[in-house]
């Protein structure tokens, strides 16, 4: 069996009394397109924040290709290969789009700690971050502030973004959420020409674009992994049409 | 050349004006404002840019002043290696007090740097045998920087301005680095910059030293000025007054704090000789520019500049109504 992608085994955290993730297990290969689903609070986001390190799990493990990660600060987990979309999106509205996405190739760039040339006269970056944008379909609208645009660009250069990093594993979180239907076709249709070295794992309520992507699917309940498994597995499971498409 | 250039060329041009225009006093009133400038400048780099407030700055300005005052006079160095050493101790200090301020931030940051402020102002106030307490320190004479004499009040203006407008240009250059957008970034969305493989911690905590740098430049510049070195300089009221002209002339920008220099230096020494209660006419004034220019006075000049420029067609022709969609687009 080839090296994981991404491996979380026995992952729990309890906020008090309360049991966000409870013995959470999963093994993603790489290239595979996983979609998690289950109803609000069942604990799909926390645990994100759990793979990335925003959030410290009591017990468990989380390896990157065969690399134990959960004792990394986030930055290097992200060196390491890790990228992220949030659901509630976390942009830098008073910059232009160009920019947000320069803050992002930055990120995993050593001149970062450049505090002498002009990051204007950087055009190499610069057009980096245009073919990140032209990828997501932005292309023409690099020079706007984020505050300027609508929600449905945000949501591209939120993933335009993550893209930027050239991630070996992207976290998608409620990637079409507050969409339109056209627009949520428009994205979907972005997922899919995501290359294949690129292992994405995708919480995401939207039924038809997430189960048309997924190959994969695991349906957390109350933090706990109730089914998993391809997708027509998962959708004829009884347990799931109960838990979730309440049935 | 940039917008930016030529206005920081005009604003350099005018300022070397001032001590063929206006007499001494006024000159010498001039290279206090420079001080003070210089102090809100290094300020802003980590309130307006950073986002981190801090209560304590005045001790790395008085740490340096201190320093190369008891360099010169205790110690008997010369007046450069006196200088390198109490930028080097300065700005040291800045390194360790960042390490422990930075432990938190918002509130508990501000605290922080306003306990280890009231630290240094205990030291300079009650350790008598190092800092001669409340009497204060005598700094003999200018320095003679590459053998000019800056003992006159318009060559000492002069002296000021260069220094000022090289930590200017070094302030804006770090500012429009890679570094700079870095900084700005962790203000706005520390979470995100992490997500974005960004050392935060890292980042703020250079920009911590590097304003506590500029601070104790400005320092040395003021007991070159006075000449004498008291409590006074490393107490909170001095943290508060540079605070206050970093905000009021708007932090986040680079000519704000030197505004808010002019304002607050202006009224404290020309207002206090017609008005007796000129704290109170200082507090007015921030309530003021607070209430009608929020993010102070050179971003409200900018958008008052940018309203009155803009013809009025579209309030004639479009839709009642229409020109509260940008307001209201900025909002979400």
């Amino acid at each position: 069996m080839s090296v994981a992608a991404l491996e979380i085994s026995g992952l729990t955290k309890r906020f008090g009394g309360l049991v966000v993730t409870r013995d959470v297990s999963m093994r993603i290969a790489p290239g595979e397109r996983r979609l998690i689903i289950g109803p609000n609070g069942a604990g799909k986001t926390t645990l994100f924040n759990q793979i990335t390190g925003d959030l410290r799990p009591d017990t468990g493990s989380i390896r990157m290709f065969g690399e134990e990660i959960s004792a990394l600060k986030t930055r290097h987990r992200v060196a390491r290969g890790l990228s992220r979309t949030y659901q509630i999106l976390t942009l830098f509205p008073q910059e232009t789009l160009l920019h947000n996405v320069v803050l992002s190739l930055l990120g995993l760039r050593f001149e970062r700690w450049d505090p002498w040339s002009l990051l204007a006269k950087r055009s190499d970056l610069f057009d980096l971050a245009q073919e990140s944008l032209q990828q997501v379909g932005l292309g023409s609208s690099g020079r706007r502030r984020v505050a300027e645009t609508s929600y449905g660009e945000r949501r591209r250069l939120e993933l335009a973004m993550a893209l930027a990093q050239k991630p070996k594993v992207l976290l998608l979180d409620e990637p079409l959420a507050g969409l339109s239907p056209e627009e949520r076709n428009g994205i979907s249709a972005l997922f899919a020409a995501i290359p294949r070295d690129v292992t994405i794992i995708m919480i995401e309520h939207d039924m038809d674009v997430a189960l048309a992507f997924a190959e994969q699917i695991t349906v957390l309940h109350f933090g706990q992994v109730i089914v998993e498994g391809t997708r027509s597995e998962v959708v004829s499971d009884p347990r799931t049409r109960e838990i979730y498409l309440g049935e | 050349m940039s917008r930016t250039g030529l206005a920081f060329l005009l604003g350099l041009g005018a300022a070397a004006l001032v001590p063929f225009i206006l007499n001494d006093f006024f000159t010498n009133l001039a290279s206090q404002i420079i001080c003070y400038a210089l102090f809100a400048v290094s300020l802003n780099l980590i309130v307006g840019y950073g986002g981190m407030t801090s209560l304590g700055h005045a001790a790395y300005f008085g740490i340096a002043a201190y320093a190369v005052t008891w360099c010169v006079t205790v110690a008997g160095m010369d007046q450069l290696s006196a200088a390198i050493c109490a930028l080097l101790l300065a700005t040291a200090t800045a390194a360790v007090f960042g390490v422990l301020a930075l432990r938190a931030s918002g509130l508990s940051f501000l605290m922080i740097t306003l306990a280890l402020g009231q630290i240094v102002w205990g030291v300079a106030y009650r350790w008598v045998g190092l800092t001669q307490g409340e009497t204060g320190m005598r700094f003999p004479a200018r320095p003679q920087p590459l053998g000019f004499n800056i003992e006159g009040a318009r060559s000492f203006y002069f002296f000021s301005l260069i220094i000022f407008a090289v930590s200017l240009y070094f302030v804006w250059r770090v500012v429009n680095s890679p570094f700079g957008a870095a900084l700005r970034g962790s203000k706005d969305q520390p979470r995100r910059m992490r997500m974005l493989g960004h050392n935060v911690w890292m980042i703020r905590w250079i920009a911590f030293v590097m304003s506590g740098f500029w601070a104790a430049v400005a320092g040395l510049l003021f007991v070159y000025f006075q000449k004498f070195v008291s409590p006074y300089v490393v107490s909170l009221q001095q943290s508060a007054e540079v605070l206050l002209m970093s905000i009021l002339g708007g932090a986040s920008t680079l000519a704000g704090p030197v505004v808010g220099a002019v304002v607050v230096t202006l009224v404290k020494n020309v207002a206090s000789t017609y008005v007796e209660r000129w704290n109170a006419l200082l507090g007015l004034i921030f309530i003021v520019a607070v209430m009608f220019m929020p993010h102070g006075l050179v971003p409200g000049c900018q958008a008052l500049w940018a309203r009155m420029r803009r013809p009025r067609p579209a309030k004639l022709a479009g839709p009642p109504g229409q020109g509260q969609a940008p307001s209201a687009e900025h909002a979400s």
